[in-house]
């Protein structure tokens, strides 16, 4: 591995606003430091932009240590980059060769628009997550500590569900833009643990409701979503959510309760 | 919108019927070939003939031939709307778009799906509208000697316009008298573009279940570890080699059999 700095063209997805519409723009990475992270070689590039009085690239980026789910980045064709597993501020430069050309593209779906060069506005999944992402747990006592026993198979099973980001990566990835991933994973994080029963029913209606309006298309399972899933979240999240959404559905009395947050 | 609409209005009701209706057709496929394996009998097509009459003869047959048909139109219907939809929630496109480790069937269903629809068409065309609307297909005259259960087989011309078939006993010999739909499925698989389209749709059938009969499991959400070895094994080998194949046959071998003539 070369550990002298490199020289990069980059093709950067330039967009004013979410109305207008964008065109790639070619910019010279000079001088990139293999150990540098992506973002990191973006910040060199806007410094140099600064520099020169332009308007410095606009993305997405918060923790930069690859649990926030804020950095996005579609690079040559891939979310988060061409490594597995992964956040693009979890990608380093060395995974790249001098002289390489990076296409860097937004996330591309109707449900997250640009609002300014590569950062899109994710609230849809934050809306996702409102319409019943959550337990509603009432004041009282502390419950003893293992007084609800969970199986160890089962506590793991919600654990890899709930490591999901909510990058959006797996709406990036699919070819018909589909959310089913996110939305699965936040289902089932809640819907395997006992705390999460009272509202399974409702929560997974109400949840597939509001995916829907969101625009977001539809799943084939093909399997995209979980190739490039940074935290590796399986299809079995998407058979999990099916499953209980038609259970809820023909099979339930319930009705999908107000999950507006207010109650 | 009541309860029920809403379900199947929803993206998933939406799949799920594109999973119920595609695994309702991959059944009917396990009938439709092995009825038709009876083209491999060297009997002058008599097997076949009464096989042919029966499936038009008989009324449960003929009601789930038209849910079949219903079910076809759903199905296309459905990936049709799917589609669009799936279209409009990526408006603008990638310049770069990788190779991800996916299967090629998986993302090309609709253009599958489209070839084996125009396949359907022309192939309903050909045999079942032939058969049951025009009165084009001849007749033939199977008599079967009931004590040394011998068949000879002769051309019959109805004496009225509207005979449908007859089956009688005369003398211990019994008399079948059907539409010749074997001579029309000889003459169709004499030609070689012909036998090439059914071969190219075959190709069609066996990538699109390929996909289609595992991935209608995970929509249904019955998916499970101790099940899913026999779910990709059922899907991969039955209904994308072993079904595909025996129907690819049929207009091969009829080829090849026109060729010695």
């Amino acid at each position: 591995m070369s550990h002298e700095n490199m020289n990069l063209t980059l093709k950067v997805w330039r967009q004013k606003n979410t109305q207008t519409p964008g065109k790639f723009v070619t910019y010279k990475a000079e001088g990139i430091s293999p150990d540098m992270s992506f973002l990191e070689m973006l910040d060199v590039v806007n410094e140099s932009l600064i520099k020169k009085q332009e308007d410095p690239i606009h993305f997405d980026h918060d923790c930069r240590e690859g649990i926030c789910g804020s950095c996005s980045l579609y690079i040559n064709g891939r979310p988060h980059g061409p490594k597995r597993a992964i956040t693009t501020c979890q990608l380093h430069m060395r995974s790249f060769n001098d002289g390489d050309t990076v296409t860097i593209e937004p996330w591309r779906s109707a449900a997250f628009p640009v609002i300014k060069d590569l950062a899109t506005d994710r609230s849809a999944f934050d809306r996702i997550q409102q319409a019943g992402g959550f337990i509603s747990v009432n004041t009282g006592g502390v419950p003893d500590a293992n007084s609800t026993p969970i199986p160890k198979v089962v506590a793991d099973e919600a654990f890899n569900s709930a490591t999901c980001i909510g990058c959006g990566a797996c709406v990036a990835a699919c070819k018909n833009a589909s959310a089913m991933l996110f939305t699965s994973a936040k289902i089932t994080q809640l819907g395997l643990l006992p705390q999460g029963q009272p509202e399974r029913w409702s929560r997974v209606q109400a949840m597939v409701k509001q995916m829907d309006k969101e625009g977001f298309g539809n799943c084939t399972n093909t399997g995209a979503c979980e190739a490039e899933c940074p935290k590796e979240i399986t299809l079995m999240n998407i058979s999990r959510m099916n499953n209980d959404f038609f259970s809820a559905k023909l099979f339930r009395e319930e009705h999908t309760h107000d999950h507006s947050g207010n109650g | 919108m009541s309860e029920f609409k809403q379900t199947f209005n929803s993206s998933l009701g939406k799949k799920l019927i594109m999973a119920l209706t595609g695994l309702f057709l991959c059944t009917f496929l396990i009938v439709h070939v092995g009825g038709n394996l009876l083209l491999f009998k060297h009997d002058d097509g008599f097997a076949f003939n009464s096989y042919a009459n029966f499936l038009t003869h008989f009324p449960p047959i003929e009601v789930i031939a038209y849910i079949l048909y219903f079910f076809i139109i759903l199905h296309s219907v459905y990936a049709l709307v799917l589609t669009i939809k799936n279209r409009r929630a990526r408006p603008v496109g990638y310049a770069v778009t990788t190779k991800s480790p996916t299967s090629w069937s998986s993302k090309n269903m609709g253009l599958l799906g489209s070839i084996l629809l125009l396949f359907i068409v022309i192939h309903m065309g050909d045999f079942w509208f032939t058969y049951k609307y025009k009165d084009i297909l001849p007749f033939k005259e199977y008599r079967t000697n009931l004590a040394t259960n011998e068949t000879t087989v002769s051309e019959y011309k109805p004496e009225v316009p509207t005979f449908e078939r007859s089956i009688s006993v005369e003398n211990n010999v019994e008399i079948v008298r059907v539409k010749d739909l074997h001579s029309r499925i000889q003459w169709s698989f004499s030609h070689l573009w012909y036998v090439v389209f059914y071969v190219i749709a075959m190709f069609a059938v066996s990538f699109h279940l390929l996909h289609g009969f595992q991935s209608a499991f995970k929509t249904l959400g019955w998916v499970h570890k101790k099940y899913d070895g026999i779910v990709s094994f059922i899907g991969t080998w039955l209904f994308a080699v072993i079904i595909p194949l025996l129907f690819a046959l049929m207009p091969i071998v009829y080829y090849f059999q026109s060729l010695g003539k």
